[in-house]
C-alpha cells in the first residue's frame, strides 16, 4: 500500500449535483479497490491558468488516499475514458510529502486563521504610521 | 564629464562591498516539499512571463531547484500556472 494524491478537474458545465455524483463515482470506484480515503478537498469552481477543451474554468477535487498500485491504474483508466474530466494528476506521496499533507490537513482551519491575523496586522501597521505621520505634523 | 568618471569610479567598488550572499531559502527556513498546489508560492521562482527562474538569481540550493521546477510543471499541467503568458499580474 502506498500514499497517493489526486487532483482532478471536472468540466464547468456540470450542475453542481452532477458535479458532486461524478466525485463520488470516483471515490466509490477506489474504495472498490480496496482503497482508504484519507482526505477529500472540494476548491470549488477555479479559474484556469490556460483554456482547456476551450474552457477557462473547471471543478478542482483534491483526493488522498491509501492504495496498491494497481488500483491507480484503474482510476487513471476512468478518468481518460471520462468526459467529464478534463485534467487529472496523481503523485505518490514521498515522507516529505506525507508530512506536508499532514500537516496541511491537520492545520486547515489554523492556516486560514493565521491569515486572517497576518491581514489584521497588516492593516495594523499602516494605521501606526498614519499615527506616527500625525504625531510628527502636530510637533511641527 | 570628468566629475561623473570619478563618481562611477567611486561608486562601484562600494556596491560590490554592500553585495549581500544570495541563499537558499529552503535550507534557511527548513522547508523539506515544495507544493505544487500553491501556485501563490510558486509564483516567486518565475518571471513575468511565467518560465522558472535560474538558480543564480533566486539562490536555490540545487537540489530545492529541482523540486521547484517539478512542483511549477505540476502546477502547469493542472493549469494552476501558465506555461506560455505575456505579463502575470
Amino acid at each position: 500500500m502506498n500514499n497517493y494524491e489526486t487532483v482532478f478537474i471536472l468540466t464547468p458545465v456540470l450542475s453542481d449535483a452532477q458535479m458532486k455524483e461524478a466525485v463520488e463515482k470516483f471515490k466509490t470506484l477506489l474504495k472498490d479497490q480496496g482503497a482508504k480515503i484519507v482526505n477529500e478537498e472540494d476548491w470549488g469552481l477555479r479559474k484556469l491558468a490556460y483554456p482547456i477543451e476551450k474552457k477557462t474554468t473547471g471543478f478542482y477535487t483534491f483526493l488522498e488516499f491509501e492504495a496498491g498500485p494497481t488500483a491507480i491504474n484503474k482510476l487513471e483508466v476512468n478518468f481518460r475514458r471520462d468526459e467529464r474530466v478534463i485534467r487529472f494528476l496523481t503523485v505518490k506521496q514521498d515522507k516529505f510529502a506525507l508530512e506536508y499533507a499532514e500537516k496541511r490537513r491537520n492545520g486547515k482551519g489554523g492556516k486560514k486563521q493565521d491569515v486572517r491575523d497576518s491581514a489584521g496586522n497588516g492593516a495594523k501597521t499602516p494605521g501606526k504610521e498614519k499615527t506616527d505621520v500625525e504625531l510628527k505634523e502636530k510637533e511641527k | 564629464m570628468a566629475r561623473q568618471t570619478t563618481e562611477i569610479r567611486y561608486l562601484t567598488p562600494l556596491s560590490v562591498d554592500v553585495k549581500k550572499k544570495k541563499y537558499c531559502r529552503f535550507k534557511k527556513n527548513g522547508i523539506k516539499y515544495i507544493d505544487y498546489k500553491d501556485p501563490e508560492f510558486l509564483r516567486k521562482f518565475l518571471n513575468e512571463q511565467g518560465k522558472i527562474l535560474p538558480r543564480r538569481i533566486t539562490g536555490t540550493s540545487l537540489k530545492f531547484q529541482r523540486r521547484i521546477a517539478q512542483a511549477v510543471k505540476r502546477a502547469r499541467h493542472i493549469a494552476l500556472l501558465p506555461y506560455v503568458v505575456d505579463l502575470m499580474k
